[in-house]
């Protein structure tokens, strides 16, 4: 919630999908037309399209990690690519900052990948004749920038992602993990504003995807860049999402923060999902604190409110005085029960709000 | 359900064979009844295509053509124009590059004219001496494949330097640096175009598998009615035979490229150019390559067969050698082909695989140090050249251009052998050729013969049905009624039972010692790179070897045949064994089966679609071969093209039998490729 909150108010939206529809087959045109805005798959699938997207409609805004989440089919790979247009939507809006994508000659779009986007793709797409410093240096060089300067441009990328030592390598001499730190770096090199990244972690095996989702997080939190990231890994968008959109059979079934997601699933579909998911580590601590009386005992420990739950829960657990929770300005919020922490890890969460 | 079915195949073809015994037995042979031979409607055919080619190049759309001699404007057919012109330009082509490695007038002349240079006596272009131009390949063999690939460059020169083949080879090589990069360009242009487009796909398919079938011979005919007898006519059948496998291997690799690498493409912002050059040519850059080292194959497989149209260098030379029995020489000459062809192929591999350091930083003298070594080089062949003209006084500077034909010879050892065989196992060879021409060989003949055509449309036809069902049986037919009605049935029956008997055979050869070599990596490996450099061999230079066993008989184009034909049935069956996955092999392993059950109920399963692929490949080899066979002598369709060749309307002629070849082939590809592609289908590999 306190994104949207914060943001909304504040901030023009960097992207925004307005009914955004992608039918797959010969006569999706036809269909589209005939269907009045009302897309039922089933009726679809009969007369031979597919539904890859259907009725998207949401805002990403600057600064904001959004996950897309779904199962393999779910369409969310199709919905990146609409925005990003590889494919073109068959039918709505999509602005990206401000500009109907839709509507942008060929010209225009080349001109916005050049300066504004960045990809990242699941199998890493690197190019297979080019060395590591080619490929990272390649979207300069597309852009016409000299030899040179997008040699040196491409050296502070490879430094960057932690690939020193390794300029003149193929894309074949390297590891899964090596390998997308260089699409990461191919990606980020005309610092672009916007950045996607289709499943970038799924082709490696858990402990890199680990190490990766870390490095991941640590460059997010030195760019800041506005993210869309499409994931089949629930666990993972837990991980890093500010908020998740979870799809269905090309319909985002819920958009919410984790927290929420968790909490509150919107359909049956998401609570499926979310079952599972051990609460304490969605959870923040503002979540189950209760409001501060004066004059109670506390313990000389502090948390954050912002902390999930499960980083501090042994600590709090160990103390038997109520524990006080601070904002960023270090002013109390709340405090916290030993009984608060118990029941979030071993008891029914139905009555906590995020 | 599927015991049955089988059974019922089975069923069918039993069936099909009694019919056939029938048909073959009781069709009575009479030249009127059209059960036994149909009556040749298509007569007019070659007849109409000769008068149709006429009427394009000597009367259709006459243009006024300023024509200086008589300084005057003459009305000229438009077509003989565009050709004429084209010609010029490929020829201008073939001297200016002929005349750097070898020297000449001709492209001064092109500038000028000839009064001119006959008035100057300077106005020669020297050629350069063979020290420098092995000295400049050697260090751009350096360049691109370091000190490997300079020494083999450096053996291969030599070679030919020494061997008194230098101005031959030079020639070719002009010939071949022309004809190689058309080729290849084109090829890619029309690779991406059929890439891009599915209509120009679908257009384009079936006009390469015609193409690629025809055969050589048949390219030349219409090629010199329409531009005429030399280098450039040469160079020109040359390009039509070496694009559609570069078209075909283009189209491949583009489609391979995985299309999220495209898209990596599109997100950095490429146009579609950059796209096309800078992401999807060069990531297809593998099947490419392949496409291009077939392209330099293929041009040196034509250099014989060009030279019928006058091409000049090795191929005249080898043609004559060939003619005149002289093995020896015929040889060496094979061998210079061959190296010119590994050298280019080599060359054009290490210049694609080529690496940019960026963080050199580099001198003048570090930058420019190969420019600077090759002029070092040059400077040194010309001293060294001058030196030799002191040195031999007399006759030939062999420090400058080694004369043809003075240089080393091994000639006289290669006779002596050859005479030597000839005398210890004349018998023996003879005994065999006689026994194996009069009992095997005559008697199949004589009963492809006296096949019924009937009888012939029943089984070949009968055949696609089982294999494809209905439409193959239709195709199959197409393809055979279009012989049928020609006047050539006879011939196509004679050229049907050589491809026959050499596929069944090579055939045999090929799949036995593809599945032994297949039993190790290492011996399938070693087997794989021998098959490489076989087929790196321009088909001809086979039938040196057999004739100097067999002379000029229907035994030596055989042996040729199979000894060529066994290459892709080997190649396919190591490939499909081998393509097995290694699970396949520990299931077999473990449910406890030995080393022959599991060949028979694992891998040969596995791997059939794979082995027919190969067996196809292996007619369409043998075909070739076949055609080729008559250069030393056969009663086929191949000897029918060679003699239209020399005919004044031979176009229509030519064309005609190229494509009862090519359909002959076809109709062969048409049962072997629906036969492996079902195979695949139903074992879940396509």
């Amino acid at each position: 919630m306190s994104v949207q909150t914060k943001t909304s108010s504040a901030l023009e939206p960097v992207i925004r999908c307005e009914s955004v529809y992608k039918i797959f087959g010969d006569n999706a045109e036809k269909m589209m037309k005939e269907s009045g805005g009302v897309v039922d798959a089933e009726k679809f699938k009969e007369a031979g399209c597919i539904v890859g997207v259907n009725n998207a409609s949401f805002e990403v805004y600057p600064g904001e990690l959004l996950i897309i989440m779904g199962l393999s089919g779910s369409g969310k790979s199709t919905l990146l690519r609409c925005i990003s247009k590889l494919t073109t939507a068959s039918a709505g809006e999509i602005f990206v900052e401000g500009d109907d994508i839709l509507k942008m000659s060929n010209k225009q779009l080349i001109e916005l990948r050049r300066s504004k986007m960045g990809m990242v793709f699941q199998s890493f797409a690197l190019l297979p004749h080019k060395t590591v410093l080619e490929n990272i240096a390649f979207p300069l060089q597309v852009k016409g920038i000299s030899t040179s300067e997008s040699i040196k441009r491409a050296q502070e990328m490879i430094d960057l992602v932690s690939l020193t030592g390794r300029e003149n390598y193929f894309p074949r001499d390297l590891s899964g993990g090596q390998q997308q730190r260089v699409g990461i770096a191919r990606s980020l090199a005309i610092e672009p504003d916007i950045w996607f990244l289709d499943e970038p972690f799924s082709a490696l095996d858990p402990l890199i995807r680990r190490e990766m989702q870390d490095e991941f997080l640590r460059l997010q939190e030195s760019l800041n860049k506005t993210i869309l990231f499409v994931t089949h890994d629930f666990d993972e968008a837990l991980r890093l999402a500010d908020r998740i959109a979870i799809m269905k059979d090309g319909v985002i079934e819920q958009l919410d923060t984790p927290a929420n997601i968790v909490l509150h699933p919107a359909t049956e579909y998401v609570r499926k999902f979310t079952e599972q998911v051990p609460r304490e580590k969605v959870l923040k601590i503002k979540a189950i604190m209760e409001p501060f009386v004066p004059g109670e005992t506390l313990s000389e420990l502090e948390v954050s409110g912002e902390d999930i739950i499960a980083t501090v829960a042994e600590e709090v657990l160990n103390d038997d005085r109520p524990v006080a929770v601070v904002d960023e300005n270090d002013k109390v919020i709340g405090i916290l029960h030993r009984a608060n922490v118990v029941s979030t890890l071993f008891g029914d969460n139905a009555s906590v709000q995020p | 359900m599927l015991v049955v079915l089988k059974q019922r195949k089975s069923l069918q073809c039993l069936l099909l064979l009694v019919i056939f015994m029938l048909l073959y037995r009781f069709v009575p042979q009479s030249e009127t009844n059209w059960l036994w031979r149909l009556p040749s409607l298509l007569k007019e055919l070659p007849i109409i295509i000769n008068d149709a080619v006429n009427y394009l190049m000597f009367e259709w759309l006459p243009i006024d053509v300023y024509d200086p001699d008589i300084e005057e404007y003459e009305q000229k057919p438009l077509f003989g124009q565009i050709t004429r012109g084209f010609s010029g330009a490929i020829l201008f082509m073939i001297e200016l590059i002929r005349e750097i490695l070898l020297g000449g007038v001709k492209t001064i002349v092109a500038f000028t004219s000839w009064d001119w240079v006959s008035e100057n006596e300077w106005a020669r272009w020297p050629a350069l001496p063979w020290t420098v131009i092995t000295g400049g390949m050697v260090i751009l063999g350096y360049v691109l494949g370091r000190a490997k690939l300079a020494l083999f460059i450096l053996c291969a020169f030599t070679y030919i330097a020494v061997f008194g083949q230098w101005e031959p080879s030079m020639k070719t090589l002009s010939f071949v640096l022309i004809a190689a990069p058309i080729a290849i360009l084109l090829g890619l242009w029309l690779g991406v175009w059929a890439y891009k487009s599915k209509t120009v796909e679908t257009i384009m398919n079936p006009l390469l598998n015609v193409a690629q079938i025809m055969p050589h011979f048949a390219y030349l005919i219409p090629v010199m009615v329409f531009f005429g007898i030399g280098d450039h006519a040469g160079a020109i059948a040359t390009v039509i035979f070496a694009t559609p496998p570069m078209v075909r291997l283009t189209v491949l690799g583009l489609k391979k490229v995985p299309p999220e690498v495209a898209e990596a493409g599109l997100m950095t912002g490429c146009t579609d150019r950059q796209l096309l050059y800078r992401v999807l040519i060069p990531s297809a850059r593998r099947d490419i390559l392949i496409g291009v080292n077939q392209v330099i194959m293929q041009c040196l497989a034509m250099v014989v067969i060009a030279s019928l149209i006058g091409a000049k260098g090795l191929g005249n030379d080898l043609l004559i050698a060939l003619n005149q029995l002289r093995i020896g020489k015929a040889l060496e000459i094979g061998v210079c082909i061959v190296l010119i062809a590994l050298v280019l192929d080599r060359l054009s591999l290490a210049w694609a695989n080529k690496q940019t350091d960026y963080f050199a930083d580099l001198s003048f003298k570090q930058k420019h140090k190969y420019s600077l070594m090759f002029l070092v080089v040059f400077v040194v062949g010309i001293i060294l050249a001058v030196l030799g003209s002191f040195i031999f006084k007399e006759g030939f500077n062999y420090l400058y251009l080694i004369p043809q034909n003075k240089g080393i010879t091994t000639e006289a050892f290669w006779q002596w052998g050859v005479d030597w065989i000839w005398e210890t196992f004349f018998y023996s060879f003879k005994a065999f050729n006689v026994w194996f021409i009069v009992d095997v060989l005559v008697p199949i003949k004589t009963a492809f013969l006296g096949m019924p055509v009937i009888a012939t449309f029943t089984l070949m036809m009968g055949i696609g049905f089982i294999v494809g069902g209905i439409r193959s049986a239709l195709i199959v037919g197409g393809f055979l009624l279009f012989i049928a009605l020609t006047e050539w049935w006879d011939r196509a029956l004679i050229t049907s039972y050589l491809i026959v008997i050499a596929v069944l055979i090579s055939g045999t050869i090929g799949i036995t010692v593809g599945t032994l070599a297949a039993q190790h990596p290492v011996s399938s490996r070693f087997m794989l790179t021998m098959c490489d450099t076989f087929q790196t061999f321009p088909s001809f230079i086979y039938l040196i070897p057999v004739m100097m066993l067999f002379g000029v008989t229907d035994t030596s184009v055989l042996i040729a045949i199979v000894v060529y034909a066994t290459i892709p049935a080997a190649r396919y069956t190591i490939e499909g064994l081998r393509s097995v996955p290694q699970e396949l092999h520990d299931a077999a392993a473990m449910s406890g089966t030995n080393r022959f059950q599991k060949w028979l109920s694992v891998e040969l399963p596995l791997s059939f679609p794979h082995m027919a692929l190969g067996i196809n490949q292996t007619v369409v080899f043998a075909l070739s071969m076949v055609i080729i066979g008559a250069l030393i002598g056969t009663d086929d369709l191949g000897q029918l093209i060679l003699k239209s060749l020399s005919d004044k309307a031979g176009v229509g002629n030519g064309l005609v039998l190229g494509l009862c070849v090519a359909f002959i082939g076809l109709a062969f590809d048409q049962i072997l490729r629906t036969w492996a592609d079902q195979r695949k289908h139903a074992l879940g590999l396509s």
